[in-house]
């Protein structure tokens, strides 16, 4: 009997979206939180923080009302893209990016802390940009943890269940993930692809962690 | 020229005591020292100057550009002040080669400008054969030619060095007293140096600030300052030994003579002008301007008092002498193989060289 691969690609494809959206957004929050003082601080900690602890389903249901159809953000992008967003792949990347941004911010919020400011400071005297610190100090001093962080945020985005299904659905051949696929095998009495897509799943956590324990090995430089 | 006032308060917390800074300071080219221990507030007075922290009022003028006005709410960022900063630890970047840490500074030049910037650089401060090396390849002295290099390469208007010889063994220091010697004449900026080491002073600096508590309390020539220091707190952060708690006993203005009391001695010295019969007052004597003799029996003469010898310690080039109630005399090497073997001492005050503070 063949196998429905489709479930997986979609994962991998979302989740490695995902992941490069909460690198353009949480390295930013990242650099932030690390950097500067500025009102609302915490808060703002807080609040990316939120889907580490918030059951999955709630953090959907947050996102189906922020991004349905009758919301104005969900307005906006019907008028943009001339689709809903909701119950499309493409709002699986959402769910998988709020499911994976606060490790991401966690971790390389601890990575650029560790730098040490006095090569900010220097570069700043030299005449450097933040722009430019930012990308040629302090992200080569913390491209390994970082890196680490970004493979963990893309096993997380692997793993979304709860948020997805909410706000992107279950429709096989379209928005259905490899986890909701296992979920639905199940249900079906369906053992052989669950067993397998159960397989896969584990060999890809188990090299996504070994992987980031490599990365996380400290490098000794300077 | 760099004229800074400063004033910067941190409110004591639970844990710690406040602190608030007072410096002004005023200078031209050629090397001024900010003496002081740790913890005084020197490094704070770099970092408000290049722009790192920033103080509650007062304001700092480099040439004629304002960096800094407490009154007017200016305060330009790090990157526009154009002060080179030679940092404790280097702060080299580590993922960079020396070349690349160079080149990195030396962003703002002209692109073709840039590479022969650097080269220059690079053979100026001896660095061209370990240009592609990073800074843990290579040693400690090239890792402090290239952060000066990479200070100065973007023609700062001020040089700032935060301890620059902190860890470096004797030669490297030699090495690098020679180095800012060349800088001083070739770059004719001014240079602040901050030190808690006197002899860098002697060595480097034509003015030096003295630093206690975030106040300056003296500044001056070193040389003028290590001869008239202006309190006892000053003499103390010299090192000086010889400070004794005194009284005035006598003062006779007619023979130009005062009689002054400390421990249980009483010793003549000069008038002192504007000092009253009672007062109590710091004795501070240079260790080599005071002799030691064998006391042997007879009475002895004018301001020499008899003193148990402690301890005897050897300098370089001669001896220190310690005897009871902390006195220390300096006596060249000659002078003491002489006396070698006195039982009995007689410590002798010469008037002049008793100061008053």
């Amino acid at each position: 009997m063949a196998i429905n691969w489709f479930p997986l690609w979609l994962s991998l494809r979302v989740a490695a979206l995902a992941t490069l959206v909460s690198l353009f957004f949480g390295l930013w929050m990242a650099y932030m939180l690390a950097n500067r003082k500025f009102r609302g601080k915490e808060l703002l900690d807080a609040v990316v923080m939120l889907p580490l602890v918030l059951p999955p389903t709630v953090l959907g249901y947050y996102l189906l009302v922020v991004l349905g159809r009758s919301s104005p953000i969900g307005h906006l992008y019907e008028w943009a893209f001339g689709t809903p967003l909701v119950f499309t792949w493409q709002a699986a990347v959402v769910a998988s990016t709020f499911h994976a941004i606060p490790l991401l911010v966690k971790s390389s919020r601890a990575a650029f802390e560790t730098v040490d400011r006095s090569y900010e400071k220097a570069a700043r005297n030299l005449g450097a940009s933040e722009w430019r610190i930012f990308w040629r100090v302090t992200m080569p001093l913390s491209r390994r943890p970082v890196l680490a962080a970004s493979v963990l945020a893309f096993a997380r985005a692997l793993g979304d269940f709860g948020a997805t299904l909410m706000i992107a659905g279950d429709i096989p051949g379209k928005t259905q993930t490899a986890s909701i696929a296992i979920y639905d095998a199940v249900e079906g009495g369906d053992t052989v692809v669950a067993r397998v897509l159960v397989l896969v799943l584990s060999v890809v956590a188990i090299a996504i962690v070994y992987a980031s324990n490599r990365l996380q090995q400290r490098q000794v430089i300077g | 020229m760099i004229q800074a006032r400063i004033s910067k308060r941190f409110p004591p917390g639970p844990k710690s005591a406040g602190f608030s800074l007072e410096v002004e300071l005023q200078t031209g080219a050629g090397v001024t020292a900010l003496f002081g221990p740790s913890g005084a507030g020197k490094t704070l007075t770099l970092d408000a100057i290049a722009g790192f922290t920033r103080p509650d009022a007062g304001r700092i003028m480099l040439d004629d550009q304002i960096l800094f006005d407490g009154a007017s709410h200016v305060s330009l960022r790090p990157q526009d002040r154009h002060c080179g900063y030679v940092f404790q630890n280097y702060a080299l970047f580590p993922h960079m080669t020396l070349r690349q840490n160079l080149m990195f500074a030396a962003d703002r030049q002209p692109r073709l400008e840039r590479h022969r910037r650097v080269n220059e650089m690079l053979e100026r401060f001896h660095l061209a054969e370990v240009s592609g090396r990073r800074p843990h390849e290579v040693s400690g002295g090239e890792k402090q030619r290239c952060s000066i290099a990479r200070a100065l390469i973007g023609s700062p208007r001020l040089l700032l060095l935060d301890e620059p010889a902190r860890g470096l063994d004797a030669p490297l220091r030699a090495e690098l007293y020679s180095l800012l010697r060349n800088v001083r004449r070739d770059f004719a900026i001014p240079i602040l140096l901050v030190t808690h080491d006197l002899e860098e002073c002697f060595e480097l600096a034509e003015q030096m600030l003295i630093i206690r508590d975030g106040r300056v309390v003296q500044s001056g020539p070193p040389r003028e300052i290590l001869r008239k220091p202006a309190n006892v707190d000053v003499a103390r952060l010299l090192g000086l030994p010889n400070l004794f708690e005194a009284e005035i006993t006598a003062l006779d203005p007619g023979r130009n003579t005062s009689r002054l009391r400390f421990q249980s001695y009483e010793v003549t010295g000069t008038y002192l002008p504007g000092r009253f019969l009672g007062d109590r007052v710091w004795l501070c004597v240079r260790p080599e301007e005071l002799r030691a003799v064998r006391h042997n029996g007879s009475r002895p003469d004018l301001n020499q008092v008899p003193a148990k010898l402690v301890r005897v310690s050897d300098r370089p080039r001669s001896v220190r002498l310690e005897f009871e109630g902390d006195i220390s005399v300096e006596m060249p090497l000659q002078e003491f193989e002489r006396q070698r073997d006195n039982k009995d001492w007689l410590v002798e005050f010469p008037p002049d060289a008793l100061k008053v503070l």
